[in-house]
Order: structure tokens, then sequence, then C-alpha cells
């Protein structure tokens, strides 16, 4: 690295604040990036990296502050003006087309070209220059599809470079690397840096963190949390700058009625994500387990394969003692086990259906007659009766579920299972999107079904709601269960600790 | 608003507006179509007794196999097989019904065995489900993309029946056996079936293919529209995650609409064979699956899945083939009548994606394109 005192700031964002409809994404940030530093920024899940990275990249315009690239005031509308800026964007899911080959993934979009035809030999030439300053060792008329996920990963950073880019973004690079790509990108990046090429680093290792940043920025809840200079770097500081505060919660209850001992029992549970992981956990029936993680832990994908939608690899799933057959939904459906899933637009709502046809959906069967004629009146009734239930605001039982709000669509997935017999709800990020009047709503409500009996299984993967809801909490990292919180072991650093893939002990 | 008929047509906007075209279409024709000299509409060729109840078969007919392909369709698939497999059955028909000997020299035609009529149209219809089922195990099941499987069914069941009948006629008067009650059931009207043949009134009006379209209507309305089943092909349709995600098994439920595509079209099949007299294997039934498609779009079916009604599909077949009639009366050439047929149906999807005013924004654009 040059000396620092000669460098230049590459990037200062000053008073950086965006707003979406009902929530302050970004709130007065602040953020820099020295020529050839390696800036960590760090995180809990929608502390508003991401947003900052996409303000930075065009994706959003900021509704106040000011950006300066390399000395001159910048303004970025678009994401071409963010490639004009010399921002490189090294994306999450690749970003990289493989029915293509290296040079042309490369080139995409700027062709060389000659009376509209692509000079496929200066493609080449001009490609491999990066390709060797990346160690990457392929041709660029290698198809992609023959590379590996890193060595995919690789062609986006030789792409951002023949961008000329001078700050590469990278979010969560290692997400899906093996641990040697791993260390081979930590090492391409002190490369980088060495070319005084700035890399802006988001993770959730905070290991990789510790090896390869000069400074960790913080955010929590949409404002800097503070910074930490290279000799600072630590795992213990990087926990408490997310964690940070000191949340005073007064929990809803406590499980002080009587439980279903083993209701829902999952034993050694494999996922297609994790083939390799297992995972086993009880849950009792008047009990609502929390389950924590960083996304991407597998924890959607667990959820899954227990309702049945998703295969699972290996292991069983059991309800009140009964062992459910594998493979379909319909089988852990008749067995009292309901998912309200993540997505609802995609899997928990048929949107165009009326609020009706939504809530009767699974359970037809019993709303018709013996050849298999809907008793709509019958139907209507139900489906009526979960309205005015779960209070959900609609001008009729036959309106489309597309024209709700969030919560209420929420409410239209809930009332489907409640006008069952639901023995065990898995809650996947029940909450997500939705505002807060709805949200106290559905705690109620999860609150209410435990207390006569339900187990209650809820991923989420907003800290208050699992740290407020829960009565006992699970934790993954990376398809495995990483830890089991009781009540009195309940705080965020506990849960942050085990996040990251620590054990219980090292957390102690 | 009291009126139930208002009601209804606010509820099925898509159905109404089509029916209101049939309705011109058929003002349109009768007027178009008055003969010199004859004052009245009851001068009018398109509306003689003859060409009523010509189109009223036409329509029988279409209209079954239309409404098999209109419920694949609901299911976010295509069905582009009808045709081809018209030609199959029709070939496997009339192989059925004629002795060995009067049949096309090939091995297969000349070893199924003669079975009296009435086998014939079990066997025929049994053939026609299970190719259905087939499809729908290949799309349901299999994951296989249904453009792909039917495409291959039409090449197949076409190159098939051309084999089989080694690419000459096979006739329906090649038959030794007794057909005239097959041939009064496929090609007769109700008078003819319940009383008499060739007296008038107003049974020997009504087309039998007329009969069984209605007979078709009726159970698929009931199907789609008011059973579990059809629920669970609407939901299928419109998204499938979301129906696997209550617990139906959504692969089923897409097997069981191919399944009935192939029943209704091995049923139209056979009145369809008969009213021809002979099936000539390379042009039977071409662009049949083309037809339905377009009925059933016309109809109020989207092609994305999750939409349409049987009202509307019968309401395109009648569409389809009033046009084609009103082409034909009028003194155009023949060939004309699917140009005509295919700027109908464009302008009817433009009208309904973006209203009256979608058509003046395609000629502005080309205005200023130009």
């Amino acid at each position: 690295m040059q000396d620092p005192a000669k460098r230049v700031k590459v990037l200062q964002m000053e008073n950086i604040t965006k707003r979406f409809p009902g929530v302050t994404a970004l709130d007065q940030v602040n953020f820099d990036i020295m020529e050839g530093e390696v800036v960590a920024l760090i995180g809990e899940n929608g502390a508003g990296k991401s947003t900052l990275m996409k303000v930075l990249g065009g994706v959003h315009q900021p509704d106040e502050g000011t950006i300066t690239a390399s000395g001159s005031p910048a303004v970025i509308r678009s994401v071409a003006d963010a490639d004009s800026l010399g921002v490189g964007f090294v994306h999450q899911e690749l970003n990289v087309l493989d029915n293509l080959d290296v040079g042309a993934n490369v080139f995409l979009g700027r062709e060389p070209h000659h009376l509209g035809l692509i000079n496929r030999r200066k493609i080449k030439a001009d490609t491999q220059p990066y390709l060797d300053t990346l160690g990457l060792d392929a041709s660029p008329d290698t198809p992609l599809s023959k590379l590996s996920i890193g060595q995919q990963q690789m062609v986006e950073i030789a792409k951002a470079l023949s961008k000329e880019a001078k700050i590469i973004i990278m979010d969560e690079p290692t997400s899906s690397l093996t641990l040697s790509e791993t260390e081979r990108l930590l090492k391409v990046i002190g490369d980088l840096s060495e070319q005084g090429i700035a890399v802006i680093y988001i993770s959730h290792r905070l290991g990789e963190v510790t090896q390869c940043a000069h400074r960790v920025v913080a955010l929590r809840d949409g404002k800097n949390a503070g910074e930490l200079q290279r000799g600072e770097i630590n795992h213990d500081a990087m926990v408490s700058l997310m964690v940070g505060r000191d949340l005073k919660r007064t929990p809803l209850t406590t499980s002080d009625h009587e439980t279903v001992p083993r209701r829902l029992v999952v034993s050694n549970l494999r996922t297609a994500l994790y083939p390799e992981c297992s995972s086993s956990f009880e849950i009792s029936g008047g009990e609502i387990l929390g389950m924590a993680g960083l996304v991407g832990a597998g924890r959607s994908e667990l959820a899954q394969a227990t309702f049945g939608v998703d295969p699972a690899l290996g292991g069983s799933v059991s309800v009140d003692g009964t062992t459910i057959k594998r493979g379909a939904a319909r089988q852990s459906i008749k067995a009292g086990i309901y998912l309200a899933p993540e997505d609802r637009k995609l899997t928990g709502l048929v949107l165009e259906f009326d609020i009706t046809q939504n809530i009767s959906l699974a359970d037809l069967w019993n709303h018709s007659s013996g050849i298999g004629l809907i008793d709509r009146n019958a139907e209507r009734t139900v489906a009526e009766r979960q309205i005015e239930r779960l209070k959900i605001k609609t001008p009729s039982a036959s309106t489309a579920a597309i024209t709700l709000s969030g919560g209420n669509q929420q409410k239209v997935v809930l009332g489907k299972w409640l006008s069952m017999k639901p023995k065990v709800i898995i809650f996947d990020e029940p909450t997500r999107g939705i505002d807060v009047g709805a949200k106290a709503e559905i705690y109620k409500l999860m609150r209410e079904l435990a207390r006569n009996g339900v187990a209650i299984w809820m991923i989420s993967s907003d800290m208050e709601e699992v740290l407020g809801i829960s009565d006992r909490i699970v934790v993954m990292h990376e398809g495995r269960i990483t830890g089991e919180l009781e009540r009195d072991e309940f705080g965020e650093e506990a849960i942050m600790h085990l996040a990251v893939g620590h054990s219980k002990t090292e957390a102690n | 608003m009291a009126n139930p008929l208002l009601r209804y047509a606010g509820r099925h906007r898509r159905e109404t507006g089509m029916l209101g075209l049939l309705f011109i279409l058929v003002v349109i024709t009768s007027l178009g179509t008055i003969e010199e000299g004859i004052d009245g509409l009851f001068g009018s060729k398109f509306l003689t007794p003859d060409n009523l109840k010509n189109v009223a078969r036409t329509i029988g007919i279409y209209g079954i196999f239309s409404i098999g392909v209109g419920i694949v369709i609901i299911t976010a698939g295509i069905d582009l097989s009808v045709g081809s497999l018209m030609a199959l059955l029709g070939v496997f028909f009339l192989f059925l019904v004629t002795p060995p000997g009067m049949r096309p020299d090939s091995a297969i035609a000349r070893g199924i065995p003669e079975v009296s009529w009435p086998m014939a149209v079990l066997w025929v219809l049994l053939l026609g489900t299970l190719l259905g089922l087939l499809h729908g195990i290949l799309v349901g099941k299999l994951k296989l993309q249904p453009f792909v499987v039917t495409l291959c069914g039409l090449l197949s069941y076409r190159g098939l029946a051309r084999f089989y009948a080694n690419d000459t006629t096979v006739n329906v008067g090649d038959a030794s056996q007794d057909l005239s009650f097959a041939r009064k059931l496929g090609d007769g009207t109700l008078g003819d079936v319940l009383i008499s043949d060739g007296q008038k009134g107003i049974l020997h009006s009504i087309p039998m293919t007329f009969v069984y379209l209605i007979i078709f209507a009726v159970i698929t309305t009931i199907i789609l529209h008011r059973s579990v089943l059809g629920r669970y092909i609407f939901a299928a349709g419109r998204n499938e995650l979301a129906t696997k995600y209550s617990g139906i098994n959504t692969g089923l439920v897409i097997a069981i609409a191919y399944l009935i595509a192939g029943f209704c079209t091995a049923f139209s099949a056979i009145p369809f064979c008969i009213y021809t007299g002979s099936v000539q294997p390379t042009s039977h039934g071409a662009f049949f699956e083309l037809y339905a498609i377009a009925a059933a779009v016309l109809g109020g079916c989207s092609l994305r899945g999750g939409e349409g009604s049987i009202p509307g599909i019968l309401i395109g077949t009648a569409i389809l083939i009033v046009l084609r009639n009103m082409v034909n009366l009028l003194g155009y050439p023949t060939p004309l009548s699917d140009a005509i047929t295919g700027g109908v149906i464009f302008v009817g999807v433009i009208i309904d994606q973006h209203g009256a005013t979608g058509l003046k924004k395609l000629f502005k654009r080309k205005v200023k394109a130009g």
C-alpha cells in the first residue's frame, strides 16, 4: 500500500438519508473510502447496508445528502452514472450469463465491433490481462458454465476492472464460495488494494472481515453505529457495534399456561441447500420457538422441508408422536402442520383469487358435497368468520387478495390455516413488510394460538421480534443449529455470536 | 343493479363483450347476405334453416374440442395435438368399423379386428383419453413444457395416421355393417334420432353435435365453475406454487385437465369423421388445434393461465364459425376466412388488453414512426 498520507479520498458520502414509505432506511449516514482501502460494511439484516450501496450504485436516489467522488461532487442518477464514476458491483447473486464465454461476459454491452460484427479477437486480447491480474486460470473463450462459482465471481471482478472501476463493492461475495475459493478472493482483494482500487466489503462473516479489512464501518437501524480502525478490528468489537443498544423490552407474556410436550419433533432433517447438515429440535404445544439466523442460514429451507413442499433428503418429522409421511404438503396439512410462508405473494396466496377462495383453498373438500361440488355458502361463512376474527380490513369476502395491504394479505394466509385445526404453525418472517399495527395483532394472535396448545415455530430475521415473542430461541448458521437459548440467556449479542457461527460455549 | 342479467354482465365483462361482437357479426352477416329482390331478413342466406343447421353442427364439433383445449389453457398449458389426434382417431375409428379387407394396405390397418360401431366409439374414446392422460403425466408430473409435449403429439399423431392409412383416404362407405343409426347420431338432427328421418320441424333443425355440445358445456361448466377440481384447475393455472403450498397435488390436477382435453377431442372426432364421410389423413382436422386456441382466447382464456370460462369458450367458437360462414356466404374465397379470423382475434385481444384506446394508440404510434 502507498503511504497513507498521499492517498486520495475516492468517495465521500455525507449525511445520506433515504426514506421509503413508512420507513427511514438511511438516516444521515456518512461513509468514505480512500484509494486502495478495504472497508468492511457490517450490520444486521435490514441495517441499511444494501440501501447505502444501492444509493452508490445509482439504483436509489438519496432524499438528502451529498456524494463526492475523487474530490468533485457527484450525482448518481442511474447505474450508468455509477459506471462512469468507476463504481463496480460484484453482487451476492452472480450477474453473469452462463450461456456466453468469459470474454463476452467481461465486455457485455461494450463489445468492440466493426460494421456491426463483434471483434472477437480484440475481446480475447483485451480480456486476457484482467484474467492474469486476477490469477484466473481460464482462457477468454472458455464457456462460463465450465467455471466454478468462485471463478465466475472472478469474471465479475474482471468485468468491473475492465470498466476501470476505482471502487469495487462486494456484497456477501463469499456466501457461496468454498473455503479455498474464499482464501483466493481475499488474496485478490489484497492485490486490488495494492493497485489502488478501493474495495467495499459487505459480509456477515466476521472472520473474513478481520482478515481483509483496513477499517470497519458499522450501520444499525439505518444510522452510523461506529467505526473500527485496523488495530481495533476483532470479533467482539464488531458484534457490539452491530448490536449496540440495550433494548428495554416487555415480554408479551410468559408461558404460564399448560404445554403439550413434544408436539412437533424434527429429527435429523436434511435439506437440499445444506445436504451435509442435519437439524433436530422439538417444540411443545403452547410454546413459541423463535428461530434466528442470518439470511441464507437455511431456516426457510428447513421449514419448507418440514412442511413437505421441498423434499427432505433425510430425517423425519412427527406431530404428537405420529411420524408424517414425507414428500407432500398434503400429509403435513392432514397432520395439522401449517406453513405461513415467507413470500406471501408467490407462495402464500393466489393473488387474483378472492379472500374466500384463498381461505378455503386448502380445505375445499370440507366445504363441498360428497361428489366434489363446492358449497359456496359454507365456504363464504368460514371466510367471513376469519375476516371477523382476524379483523381483516376489506369491503367484502369476495375482494381479490391482490387489492389488500401486506398486513391484511398475511391475515388471509393465516385465516386459511386457522379455519382448519392447527397443531403446529410455522411462521416464516411473519411480519416482513407489515405495518406496526398489524404486527402487534399478529403477535397477539401467535400468543393466543400458543395458549390454546398450538406449537409455534417462528422464523424471523427481526431481532426485536425474536427476542420479544419467543419462549425459546434456536439459532442457525449455514445449515446447522449452532445453539439454543432459554429465556434467561436471551440477548442480541448471544444470538449474534451463534448466528455468525460460533458455538454457545465460545460466546460465554 | 337489481337485474340479475345486468349483474352477470358486469361481472363477466369479457364474455359480455364477445357476445356483443357475436351479435353484431350475426346481424352483419344476415344483412349482408340478403338476396336481391327479396325483402326482409328472412331472405338472408345466413338465416336459411339449412345454413343455420350447418353452422350449428360445426359449432357443435368445434365447441367440444375447444372446451377441452380451453381447460388446458386455464392450467397455463396448451394443447397443439388436437387436429392430428382427430386424424389419428378418425382413421382408427374407420378401421374398427370396416372389414380388414377393405382397409388400406398396412400391417396395422389389416391387423385391427372389425368391431360393431358402438364398440368402436368406446375404443376411440378410450384411446383419446389415454393419449390425453399421457400428455398430462408428461406435463404435470414430469414437468415437461406443454408446448413441446403437444407439439410432439401434433407431429407424431399425424404421421402415424398417414402411415397406418398408407397415405390413402379411408371411407365410411367401406363399412359393411349397418351404420345408419351411427350416421344419425353423428351427422343427423335431434329429430332424426328421436322421431324419424327427413321430416321438417324444430327438432329436425337441431343437429346432434349441437346437442352434445350443450351436454358437454353443462357438465364442464359444473366441473370448472362449481367443483373442487375446477377451483384447483384455476388455482394451479394462476399460481402453481401457492396452490402446492396449500397441500394440493398440482401435477395431478394438471394431468386431469389434459385427460379431459383428450376425451373432448376423441368425442368430437367421431361425429366429425362421420360428417366428412371419409378421412384423408394428411388434411383431416388440420389446424383444428389453432382454431381451438383462437376460440379459447377470444372467449377470455388467458395463455398465462387461471382465467377463462366455458360460456366464453362457446362464444369464441361461435364467433369463429360465424365469421367463416360469413366469408363463404359473401362470396369471398374461402382461404380469406383464416386471414379475417386472424384479424378479428388480433383486434379483440388489443381491445381486451388496452380498451378501445389501445387501437388508437397502435395507430398513433404507427403514424409517429412513419
